[in-house]
């Protein structure tokens, strides 16, 4: 028997519009973190320019030189020649690897010979799908967020016997990305037309909730992209995690508490997270129903309905 | 420009072809596609008789295998493109970069769209499916707007299909999880948005109350009408405000956009809606049917009659219908 694979931690893009200071301010604690990958970039909306292309580039270096492997996340909804433009840009950077998170970045770095990490949205969901990319030069590949821990184990089963090897990632905490779309519902809010958003936004550093009439939070919208109204959190799932073969457990980045969440899954990681406590109190907006095959918003832990 | 019209069984198939739709696609009965409903789709016999029907007329059939093969279930994806092959179908409609590749590799003649599931949204991301399984044509996804697809259209190294007619879905297909977010099925999963096995309704005394999967979708007061809870349709609150915080209920209708996407040397404009009934396929082709024809005959002419809308607008969701995303304001 091989030993249990460790299990890397990795940090997300931050999906969600931040002014510089803060992005510069959260990358500079993240270089201290106990996590092996950080994703860069800005993988939701190309109306969001604050940060340069360079201005990554910058922040890159820095955690390279703190012992991080840093990856660019590509734009998840290319709709315009700038944005393909900026594309080739981010492709063409010369030093990071690139999240492909589209087929236009798929088209643009296989074109040029370059490897690259799967991104969720690209619809990996069998072996078939995961030869070709692997053909193409793909080195790590983010599992579907809807995917269930039964279909995964599976899959990464049938990974190994067709040689299928690149390393697997899971969307372990944050709120799900679940949607994109051309209009922008952060916009809509504020009955403003999205090319002239003025950036409301960057006012919601954790997006902006979506409740039903009843109160329950059902979504977060974050400019064009929707996420789940609840926090996954798969904590408590990160040694089954690393036994079934996931090599990397992926975190969201939120302004506040990150690094308490990354501590907590580092524990997690080396065995030292205490056990839930079937008593204590349930925060509300957790979740973790995908990976359990039950609807995402659920929570494993929930007390069942009367 | 080829009509292409939904086919959620055989009489639907019938009407279509007799309305004047130059295709029709249609799917089998499992989740291998994308409007998986109950009693809806074909099996091997129907789909015989239907390709009988429509090639005797000189019409295309097209099939949609356009979910994406989950771990449990590769062999019932293959099968059902070996199935489509063996019926003689015109072309298969796909998404899922594993089965593409299948497809070419088995059954390298057989014509190979990629389905608005595959969310192909730049020339670049379809060149890659053409240079990766030489797609010969592509559905666009409905974000686009109509700028965009006339820079899509120069540079497209293959055919282009858009969405003319029927529900408007928001978000960039084949990337939405909302559905299994709240039910556990996905388009990409199962082949369904907001299962109906999901749906609750109840008379309460705040009004009638939508639900799915126990989540209050929307709630209507008195002579509102009400709609189906389509998950991204319903009244939420956001920052203090109820609305249509992400869609209101309405149709997609480009009727007014036809000389333009004629133009732009789009191949074929789609007709949605293979879970709607013989009826609306009948209505809608015939209307289309009148309006390609016309187009035809006088390019430089062309304008919508108010018969063709007001048609279009009986049979659309919440009756109105929008030009949606090819309309840059909508945004």
């Amino acid at each position: 028997m091989s030993a249990i694979p460790t299990l890397r931690l990795s940090l997300g893009p931050v999906l969600f519009y931040w002014t510089r200071e803060r992005y510069a301010d959260f990358y500079r604690e993240a270089a201290d973190w106990p996590v092996e990958i950080i994703h860069l970039g800005e993988s939701v909306c190309s109306r969001r320019r604050d940060m340069k292309l360079d201005d990554w580039l910058g922040i890159g270096r820095e955690l390279i030189q703190s012992g991080k492997q840093v990856v660019l996340s590509s734009l998840n909804l290319i709709e315009s020649e700038a944005d393909l433009r900026d594309l080739r840009k981010l492709c063409d950077n010369g030093e990071f690897l690139v999240e492909a998170n589209d087929q236009s970045a798929l088209q643009r770095l296989s074109a040029a010979g370059l490897t690259f990490v799967a991104g969720a949205a690209l619809n990996l969901y069998n072996p078939a799908t995961l030869a070709v990319l692997s053909r193409l030069g793909m080195q790590r590949w983010q599992a579907p967020v809807e995917m269930s821990r039964v279909d995964l184990v599976r899959l990464l089963d049938d990974c190994r016997q067709q040689g299928l090897d690149a390393p697997c990632e899971v969307f372990a905490y944050g709120h799900l990305p679940l949607a994109w779309s051309s209009r922008c519902f952060t916009a809509r809010r504020y009955q403003k037309p999205k090319d002239r958003c003025q950036f409301v936004c960057q006012k919601h550093p954790e997006g902006l909730a979506l409740r039903s009439q009843e109160s329950q939070q059902v979504f977060t919208l974050n400019g064009i992209q929707t996420l789940s109204g609840a926090c996954q959190d798969l904590r408590h799932e990160v040694s089954d995690m690393a036994e079934m073969g996931v090599n990397v457990a992926r975190l969201s980045p939120r302004p506040t508490g990150m690094a308490e969440v990354v501590e907590a899954f580092d524990a997690a990681r080396r065995g030292e997270l205490p056990s839930p406590d079937p008593l204590s109190l349930v925060d509300a907006e957790v979740c973790d129903g995908y990976w359990h095959a039950r609807p995402g918003m659920d929570h494993s832990r929930a007390t069942p309905p009367e | 420009m080829e009509l292409v019209c939904p086919a959620g069984n055989l009489p639907a198939l019938k009407r279509a072809v007799d309305e004047g739709a130059d295709a029709v696609y249609f799917g089998f009965q499992n989740t291998t596609n994308a409007r998986q409903f109950a009693g809806l789709n074909f099996t091997d016999k129907r789909a015989r008789e239907g390709i009988d029907y429509a090639h005797a007329r000189g019409k295309r059939v097209f099939c949609a295998i356009n979910t994406y093969p989950q771990p449990d279930g590769w062999a019932m994806w293959t099968r059902a493109v070996d199935q489509a092959a063996d019926l003689g179908v015109d072309a298969l409609i796909m998404a899922d970069m594993g089965l593409l590749d299948y497809a070419a590799r088995r059954h390298p003649d057989l014509a190979r769209h990629l389905s608005v599931q595959g969310s192909a949204t730049s020339h670049e991301a379809l060149r890659f499916y053409h240079d990766q399984f030489g797609i010969k044509r592509a559905v666009l996804p409905r974000v686009l707007s109509m700028t965009q697809v006339r820079d899509l259209a120069k540079q497209s190294p293959v055919e282009l299909e858009v969405f003319a007619f029927g529900s408007l879905c928001i978000m960039a297909e084949g990337r939405c999880y909302l559905s299994s977010y709240l039910t556990g099925e996905s388009p990409n999963t199962r082949g369904v948005c907001s299962p109906a096995a999901h749906v609750r309704w109840e008379e309460t005394p705040r009004g009638l109350e939508s639900r799915l999967n126990g989540v209050l979708i929307d709630r209507y007061g008195e002579g509102e009408n009400a709609g189906y809870p389509t998950l991204c349709k319903g009244r939420f609150e956001v920052g203090g405000e109820t609305y249509h915080a992400i869609e209101e209920p309405t149709s997609l209708n480009t009727l007014e956009l036809l000389p333009e996407l004629e133009e732009l040397g789009i191949a074929a404009v789609k007709i949605e809606g293979r879970q709607r009934s013989p009826a609306y396929v009948s209505k809608v082709a015939g209307i289309w049917r009148q309006a390609l024809d016309r187009l035809a005959q006088a390019p430089g002419r062309f304008h919508t009659e108010p018969a063709w809308m007001t048609g279009l607008g009986e049979v659309s969701e919440g009756t109105t219908t929008t030009l949606g995303a090819y309309e840059r304001r909508w945004k």
